[in-house]
């Protein structure tokens, strides 16, 4: 497809090479980091944290964790514990600048963190850091950890960009170097979400996939582990010798209660102090709000709703037909009386936070009869039963998504109406997620799906793994381009986006990228997505971002005013 | 005896390889599988779920799978769980005593109650409290166990706060008096069932040892009314009740999949359920092997003590 256009993302982007990987707010990390005496945030300045560790805090989350290797295959709620039990290079800051976490400096071109073509890397540990057994970590854990991803053998959760490290040389206990193969410019992003295992424990396991480790982790976060009652809850405790800021609770317990109702009701009664993950229910949401001691706000997520539109089927091959699906859809009503106006109407596949997101994309709004005409012209005529054909295909289609979600539900047979209006038969065939989000979707079995994806790696724009020609697992590829899109253009801008090391080059590949994702729609955008936040008014420290699936993230620098 | 226990020991081995066969077929042959839970994360590839599936072993032929999970499971690996990775058996062991204190307290409560209250009821056949008994028991049967719970944790727990909201414990307290308050609201929300059924069950079996010759015999012998009911009706109609009671010896052990749920106890039927969810092979298999022996315990020991209590039955 898009034969026409050229298939390149430079043009448009110019400008001097600032040669700068980690550029970004490098600089004003250090002072964030220090938390909330040097004002994380705004809130936190209204009381001050106690001298010694106090107090318990109970989360609440829908999901349960049950995979403590970081390293491993996990899920997205295991990362609730990480967060707190472990520590990475660095972290992102809810404004997206990258702050040191073991390191005692980001690395930049002008600290000689990195070489100026990317390649060759330069870590500095800070001094000092203990595990939560006493042993010192060093340069040697990191090695370690990288080289552990790297075995072919090891379940790892994340490959890219760990693929590309070669030669890691332990320089002293807080220093260390490696060179990338090619550069790889998510890759800041990527250890910022890659949590270290001790090597002193891991060298004794017989099995880096089956370890003993997990019954009882070892991390240098803000927090040791206690105890996991399996269906119940997980018990941390406070790290005194963490080398960050806090921690100021005495204990975090980690709840897990799978109904999201009774979830909500054990917020009500004060049973859990913060409500995290999906959060509260959209149809409780003006009644949380009204509830004494309680601040319960909407958060913006990374996850964007859309319909993946499936272009391996013969009907959506035509881009008038995913045009006119897109014109026909009421997404206003979708928000607003489905969703209760929480969610924010998009455009792109990437959150408004994200520093890629371009704000500039054309705007889809409610239009059937614009979306008839576009049929019409494009030569798509009613049949004898209005659904309208072209060369013998019909304009007719499956919508699937996870059986049992009501609210998506809802929307299904609003956009069910929408389409019947234009002439469009959807049909919709909700499935169990076990089904749903297996070959079904992943070897693009489907006609068209409602689905949320956040489609960013970590906090980087990087969607090779959605979007690139390459990642077609029906096709033989190896990734998660299920809607079969194929574009020269967009393989460009990832290949430039993910391959160069200047930040304005990149952004302006991300920026031409999401033009053409809006272009043609493989993804019919709907919202992205808002978490209703709920937590104790008391409970100070923490802040949303969209760069982190969990808001637990730093539960380091919370306290009980 | 000693024949009848072999007979019922071979049949039992049987029945447990069928169950197997049959459970371990279905579960596989269902669409979906425990990958699906990786597939949305950013960044999975064909090539990982491949490796993943290699090391779940889910990438052999089906009777081969079922070969090796059998084969171990004879000599008591029953093989780790894809969640956590911890052995099938632990983890079930491990939600026992959650599922003991809530299904114990609740039937202790449902057969004291339910027993009282149907012998009552077939005494005084056609009274009001009779009648108010058949409708109370239609109520309590009828309505959905998750919005009762849900009443129950919104009158005692959110407008009261008499009782807590869920959960078996306050985290960090663990005081016995903590696991009480704790145990009320779901031991009572589960109960309400058990009572119905076991009332129902109770005046059905007096109803019919009441219309029985022996008790006009009884009676015809000059007895009193309250002999008669409590040492002949009442002791004979308890009989088909151990029957009962061996059937429930399972449930008492599967857990209660919705009060679970609903008052967030961590027991073996939330573990099912989850298991289920995430399509946890070894799990689900593990609780299924388990509920089966059970089935065939209880059956076994109801026919025992029914021959025990029963001199006409001869095993």
């Amino acid at each position: 497809m898009n034969d026409d256009r050229h298939t390149t993302c430079t043009a448009s982007a110019g400008g001097p090479s600032r040669r700068r990987l980690l550029a970004l707010g490098a600089s004003a990390g250090a002072l964030a980091w220090l938390g909330p005496q040097a004002g994380w945030m705004a809130q936190a300045l209204a009381a001050t944290p106690p001298a010694k560790p106090t107090g318990q805090v109970v989360i609440g989350l829908s999901q349960e964790p049950t995979v403590f290797h970081p390293l491993l295959v996990h899920i997205e709620v295991d990362e609730a514990v990480y967060f707190n039990l472990f520590s990475a290079l660095w972290r992102v800051d809810p404004k997206g600048n990258f702050v040191p976490d073991l390191v005692s400096e980001i690395p930049t071109v002008e600290n000689g963190g990195f070489s100026a073509d990317g390649l060759h890397w330069r870590i500095k540990l800070k001094p000092g850091v203990k595990w939560h057994d006493g042993t010192p970590f060093t340069a040697e854990d990191v090695k370690y950890n990288i080289e552990l991803i790297q075995n072919p053998k090891f379940l790892a959760g994340r490959k890219a960009g760990h693929e590309l490290v070669r030669d890691i040389t332990v320089v002293s206990p807080t220093e260390l170097t490696w060179r990338m193969d090619k550069p790889y410019a998510p890759y800041p992003a990527i250890l910022s979400w890659t949590f270290f295992v001790p090597k002193h424990i891991f060298e004794k396991e017989a099995d880096p996939n089956k370890p003993a480790f997990v019954n009882k982790p070892v991390g240098t976060g803000p927090f040791t582990w206690v105890e996991r009652i399996p269906g119940d809850h997980i018990t941390l405790a406070a790290y005194p010798a963490y080398h960050g800021g806090g921690p100021y609770l005495e204990r975090l317990v980690i709840k897990y209660v799978p109904d999201l109702t009774v979830l909500y009701t054990q917020f009500q009664t004060g049973d859990i102090d913060y409500i995290g993950l999906q959060g509260i229910t959209p149809d409780h949401y003006e009644e949380a709000k009204a509830l004494a001691d309680r601040v319960v706000t909407p958060v913006p997520q990374a996850f964007i709703e859309n319909i993946g539109l499936n272009l391996g089927k013969p009907v959506f091959k035509d881009l008038a037909v995913r045009e006119a699906l897109y014109w026909a859809m009421d997404k206003k009503s979708i928000i607003e009386q489905i969703y209760y106006g929480l969610p924010t109407p998009t455009e792109s596949y990437l959150p408004m936070q994200s520093w890629a997101y371009n704000p500039d994309l054309p705007k889809q709004s409610y239009d059937p009869e614009k979306a008839k005409k576009i049929l019409d012209d494009a030569g798509w005529k009613p049949g004898s039963d209005g659904i309208r054909e072209k060369n013998g295909v019909r304009l007719e289609f499956t919508n699937s998504t996870t059986a049992g979600n009501h609210v998506r539900e809802q929307a299904q047979q609003l956009l069910q109406q929408n389409w019947a209006e234009i002439g469009a038969k959807m049909t919709i065939s909700n499935l169990p997620p076990a089904v749903m989000w297996g070959d079904y979707w992943m070897m693009s079995k489907f006609d068209s799906a409602m689905v949320g994806i956040d489609f960013m790696v970590g906090p980087d724009p990087d969607a090779t793994d959605f979007f690139a020609s390459k990642s077609i697992g029906a096709k033989g590829g190896g990734g998660q381009n299920t809607c079969q899109y194929e574009s020269p253009e967009v393989d460009a801008c990832l290949a430039e986006g993910a391959s160069t090391v200047d930040q304005a080059k990149r952004k302006a590949a991300y920026l031409k990228m999401q033009q053409l994702t809006r272009q043609d729609l493989p993804y019919l955008p709907i919202f992205q997505y808002a978490m209703v936040q709920g937590v104790k008014s008391k409970l100070q420290g923490f802040a949303p971002d969209v760069s982190v699936q969990e808001n637990c993230y730093n539960a380091n620098t919370w306290y009980w005013a | 005896m000693a024949s009848f226990l072999l007979n019922r020991l071979i049949q039992s081995v049987i029945l447990l390889a069928l169950v197997s066969v049959i459970g371990f077929a279905v579960l596989h042959l269902a669409p979906g599988g425990p990958l699906s839970q990786f597939a949305l994360i950013p960044g999975m590839t064909q090539e990982q779920l491949a490796h993943i599936a290699h090391e779940m072993g889910l990438d052999r032929p089906l009777p081969l799978q079922y070969w090796e999970w059998v084969s171990r499971l004879v000599t008591g690996d029953w093989g780790h769980s894809y969640r956590d990775n911890q052995p099938v058996l632990a983890i079930i062991s491990g939600r026992l005593p959650a599922t003991f204190e809530l299904m114990l307290t609740a039937i202790a409560l449902a057969v004291l109650l339910g027993v009282t209250v149907g012998v009552l009821g077939a005494v005084r056949r056609g009274s009001i409290f009779d009648s108010l008994a058949t409708v109370g028991a239609m109520v309590a049967l009828s309505i959905p166990t998750f919005w009762f719970g849900l009443i129950v944790i919104y009158i005692f727990a959110v407008k009261l706060g008499w009782l807590p909201a869920g959960s078996r414990s306050t985290v960090g307290d663990g005081s016995f008096s903590d696991y009480f308050r704790h145990l009320i609201a779901p031991a009572v929300v589960l109960a309400l069932v058990e009572v119905a059924i076991w009332s129902r069950y109770m005046r059905g079996a007096m109803l019919d040892v009441i219309s029985q010759d022996f008790i006009r015999t009884a009676r015809a012998k000059g007895l009193s009314e309250k002999s008669v009911m409590l040492r002949h009706a009442f002791r004979n109609a308890l009989l088909p009740m151990i029957e009962l009671a061996g059937l429930e010896l399972p449930t008492l052990l599967g857990g209660a999949l919705v009060t679970e749920t609903v008052f967030t106890w961590p027991g073996m039927g939330r573990l099912f359920l989850d298991s289920l969810g995430y399509r946890d092979y070894p799990v689900v298999m593990g609780i299924l092997m388990v509920s089966a022996v059970l089935v065939l315990i209880g059956s076994l020991f109801a026919d025992i003590l029914s021959a025990a209590a029963d001199p006409r039955i001869r095993l």
